[in-house]
């Protein structure tokens, strides 16, 4: 029986800045179905910390219900976590936000926890512009209730179930850009290329990073007919960009033919090298990013890649002006400023 | 790369290191997981038929596999395979109902076994079941070669050897103990079809330097023929003052023997530094555990004797370096030394010499004074002669002794079949998976993470006085089942489908040592550099599978693979699945 992993690792294992290496941003041994997509998600948010050196106690995971959501027991081990109910991720996730602004958010949600139940929880992050990467493991189907055609199954897809979906998927990506995400990509989760420089291109990200992305359920919903099978993905996925995250310390030295590259500098100083495959994509315009995914669509074809980018915006805390120190190192003093401050803030409100 | 061809028998073969390094090929993991499952007499059983002495071997073996082992690259040491080969010899039941049978009717051909050490023994082992009849000439009044001679006591009881090479003779060799054969020309005139010689390397290199006549050789012993002097009785005592020369295995025995005969300061001297000496790592730390120095760099010049006795011996210091082309240099400092001693025992190496073969039998000898000899068929250029062991190639171990024999008995049967000597038979093979449900296998996978057990030694105070106390005790079961457990189960295949695969980076994400990765392909060094974990080790191959849809291939580095079978166990399709590979060197018959 194996539910756990051996204890030894490679020998010749690289450390990073801060004498880590990959182990020490494992989790548990994942219970999911051999070959989900979500644990290559995890084993990309790994790589993605590591390289990033960062410290696991600065990191919170967030959750909800579902197969996506048991996969923070399978990554950052030496994190916070906090497994919230169904589809309030986005709540306990601002509320976790608000009350201390240091660490790094990272919420993991499903497309039945995003998309049905948490709906109306999701769109309201997305708007708050809370300061967090939104992960969405996107697999077209409820997995841990048994395969049902999730809100984001394309119509006419099949599952394994064996009927078409009859119903219009939700596009997250596009309600995401519309609602005003400030960072909204699209991936896949066989292409660990692409994705782990797109996590860190959202961990350097300084407000509501989503990333949606297609990871197929193999027990389900990986059926000739899917859409969100790794075949169907693999044959019809086209790339926007290709995403290069370069930390502040490495001097740029990559040359790319003019007009097909693009840097774009994010708030911590580090960089996301872009080399553009369509040059009809705009990463700075929302409209750019919607239409070339229509436009991909109609095409058959799933749009991946760094979708957009906001550059000049206000997350949560700028916008509610609120306190930099966390909650918890409030004093009395600060908390209780006295009579004198009451009175003048009374005086205010007359 | 081209696909990886793991139809060849050698590809899976060489995964497992031990039985891969084992000049027998012993499948190591096989026997080890019968240890763990108490069955002791199966696993004693495995060895028999592999190497013939497991009981000689689980105590003495120069254990090539233990530093090939896999876990020596995962962590620090080794699993100790040699002992636990001991514990199976220690706590087997009777298996003389196992022993095969022996026809009494004889096929007529008849086969001379010159020496009674482990590649004659083996050569009837392997002869006697197929009605062979086989007689065994040997100068000694028991079996055992140097195994009996030269081994002490204290590290192989004689009752050990006595079983072991009692389970050959009582299978109806003919035994001529007490005789030397002078003439191999007069043995064949005898009707022999077929001669082995398995006589060992029995002369011992002598260094006669300027006084050494003086001592008339007395006290400067060689040390092979003292050993063999000792395990006789003809010695029983010697002096206080005693200097072994020379930095081998045969070194360490002969000062550990003297510590019992009553010698009180034994020293090693050797020309080179500690680092740079021949003998098993284990063997010097035996004997340092005795509290035995060893004095390095010290060349000898000459013997003292004064009035007819030894009472010392000179030495320059030297300085040791290897020189750009990998030969050592020795340079003198002008420094010496003149340590006392009463005894002095020479253990600088082994040599043959074959006065009583006949020049004009058609065996061609070389400069080395060694027969020109197949290294395949072992035969020599008269097609009659054989030889193994020591006698073959010059001196080397038990264990390739054994193999050695194994590969003269394969060849004298096939002479008589009338096969072409030099088209050997393949090895047999089988590959069976292991899945037993989701989650088991029907190995245990579960990866010990217990560091090396130290086997317990007797008392040093006790056990310096008595030659024949053994030293070492051998695990009791229960730290043998936790040694047991260490052992990686490297012959339990992670065997991969191309077909199967959907390439969804499961095997890839569970992999505790990333030793798996999808890649376009490459020639061999880019693919190696580019894996997940560069494949460095390039003793180790790397597996390349078949183009998958997406066109690239499955690449495993076999490196430092734990087997654990999670690639297995997390694969949706079961492309990859764990099966046991058994690697059965074909003998005789």
């Amino acid at each position: 029986m194996s539910y756990t992993v051996p204890g030894f690792r490679h020998p010749n294992l690289p450390k990073n800045d801060l004498g880590f290496t990959t182990k020490d941003y494992e989790g548990r041994v994942s219970t999911l179905c051999a070959g989900c997509g979500h644990d290559s998600i995890s084993a990309s948010i790994i790589e993605a910390c590591f390289e990033m050196s960062i410290p696991p106690h600065r990191v919170a995971k967030l959750s909800g219900i579902g197969c996506s959501s048991k996969t923070p027991t399978y990554f950052l081990g030496n994190s916070h976590g906090f497994n919230s109910v169904h589809g309030r991720m986005p709540a306990v996730a601002t509320g976790a936000n608000m009350a201390n602004r240091n660490l790094l958010y990272i919420g993991v949600s499903g497309d039945g926890d995003t998309a049905s139940i948490g709906m109306g929880q999701f769109v309201h992050a997305v708007r708050r512009n809370v300061n967090m990467i939104y992960i969405c493991e996107n697999n077209g189907v409820y997995g841990l209730t048994k395969g049902q055609d999730s809100a984001t199954s394309d119509m006419g897809s099949i599952s394994k179930k064996g009927e078409p979906n009859p119903l219009e998927p939700i596009d997250l990506c596009s309600i995401a850009l519309q609602l005003g995400a400030t960072f909204v990509a699209n991936s896949f989760s066989g292409d660990k290329a692409q994705l782990v420089p797109i996590i860190q291109a959202a961990i350097a990200h300084k407000g509501f990073a989503f990333i949606n992305v297609i990871s197929p359920c193999v027990t389900f919903n990986n059926t000739p007919n899917s859409t969100k099978s790794y075949d169907y993905i693999r044959q019809h996925m086209a790339s926007a960009n290709a995403v290069d995250y370069v930390p502040h310390e490495e001097e740029i030295t990559t040359d790319y033919a003019p007009g097909t590259a693009e840097i774009v500098t994010m708030h911590d100083g580090s960089a996301i090298h872009l080399q553009k495959l369509d040059e009809k994509h705009d990463i700075h315009s929302r409209r750019s990013a919607l239409t070339l995914m229509k436009d991909y669509k109609a095409e058959g074809k799933v749009l991946t890649g760094l979708l957009f980018v906001e550059e000049d915006y206000q997350e949560i805390h700028e916008t509610m002006n609120t306190t930099a120190t966390p909650l918890r190192n409030l004093t009395e003093k600060e908390l209780c400023p006295g009579s004198a401050q009451l009175e003048k803030i009374n005086e205010i409100l007359r | 790369m081209k696909p990886t061809d793991v139809n060849n028998p050698e590809y899976y073969h060489k995964v497992v290191d031990c039985q891969f390094a084992c000049p027998s090929h012993t499948p190591v993991p096989e026997y080890i997981r019968l240890i763990a499952a108490g069955r002791y007499t199966d696993a004693y059983m495995i060895n028999w038929e592999s190497n013939v002495f497991p009981g000689i071997l689980g105590r003495t073996c120069d254990r090539p596999c233990e530093p090939a082992c896999r876990r020596g690259r995962v962590e620090d040491k080794p699993v100790a395979i040699c002992r636990l080969k001991r514990v199976c010899a220690d706590n087997k039941s009777e298996i003389k109902d196992r022993l095969p049978e022996i026809p009494k009717q004889k096929n007529g051909h008849r086969v001379a076994l010159i020496g009674a050490g482990p590649s004659s023994l083996t050569v009837a082992r392997d002869l006697m079941p197929l009605g062979y009849e086989v007689d065994l000439y040997e100068t000694n009044l028991k079996a055992g070669g140097f195994m009996r001679t030269q081994i002490p006591s204290f590290r192989l009881p004689g009752e050990v050897i006595d079983e072991e090479t009692g389970y050959i003779l009582d299978m109806g060799v003919g035994t001529f103990f007490n005789t030397r054969v002078d003439s191999l020309k007069a043995l064949l005139e005898q009707g022999y079809d077929a001669v082995f010689i398995g006589s060992g390397a029995p002369t011992g290199r002598n260094l006669k330097l300027p006084s050494y006549a003086n001592d008339e050789g007395n006290n400067i012993r060689v040390g092979v023929e003292w050993l063999a002097d000792v395990s006789f009785g003809h010695y029983t005592e010697c002096p206080k003052d005693v200097i072994v020369l020379g930095g081998g295995n045969t070194a360490m025995d002969c000062c550990r023997t003297a510590l019992r005969l009553g010698a009180s300061n034994v020293r090693i001297l050797i020309r080179t530094p500690i680092q740079a000496m021949l003998a098993s790592e284990w063997e010097i730390e035996d004997a340092q555990a005795e509290h035995i120095p060893i004095l390095e760099n010290h060349n000898p010049v000459d013997y003292v004797v004064q009035d007819g006795k030894l009472v010392g011996m000179k030495f320059e210091i030297i300085e040791y370096s290897i020189d750009a082309d990998g030969k050592e240099v020795f340079t003198p400092t002008g420094k010496n030394e003149v340590p006392d001693c009463e005894l002095v025992l020479l253990a600088i190496g082994q040599s043959n010499a074959f006065p009583w073969i006949e020049r004009d039998m058609g065996i061609e000898f070389k400069d080395s004074g060694l027969a020109e000899v197949d290294e395949v068929t072992h035969q020599s250029t008269n097609p009659k002669v054989f030889f193994g062991g020591d006698a073959a190639f010059g001196p080397q171990n038990i264990i390739t002794a054994v193999a050695q024999g194994h590969q003269a008995a394969l060849s004298i049967d096939m002479m008589f079949n009338e096969k072409d000597l030099h088209d050997r038979p393949a090895p047999g093979t089988i590959l069976v998976s292991q899945k037993m449900s989701i989650h088991d296998w029907s190995y245990s996978s579960v990866i010990s993470e217990d560091q090396r057990y130290l086997v317990p030694h007797a008392d040093l105070a006790t056990s310096i006085k008595n030659r024949t106390m053994e030293v070492e005790l051998g695990f009791d079961l229960e730290t043998a089942l936790e040694e047991a457990k260490r052992c990686l189960n490297c012959d339990v295949q992670t065997v991969f489908t191309t077909d199967k695969c959907i390439e969804c980076d499961a095997c890839v994400d569970i992999c505790p040592v990333d030793c798996l990765t999808f890649s376009t392909n490459d020639e061999e060094a880019a693919l190696r550099r580019k894996l997940t974990m560069p494949a460095n080790n390039l003793l180790q191959d790397i597996f390349v599978s078949t183009d998958l849809p997406t066109g690239r291939v499955m690449v495993k580095d076999e490196d430092v693979c734990l087997h654990c079978g999670l690639c297995a166990e997390r694969c949706p399709t079961a492309a990859w699945d764990m099966k046991k590979f058994e690697y059965r060197t074909t003998k005789a018959g």
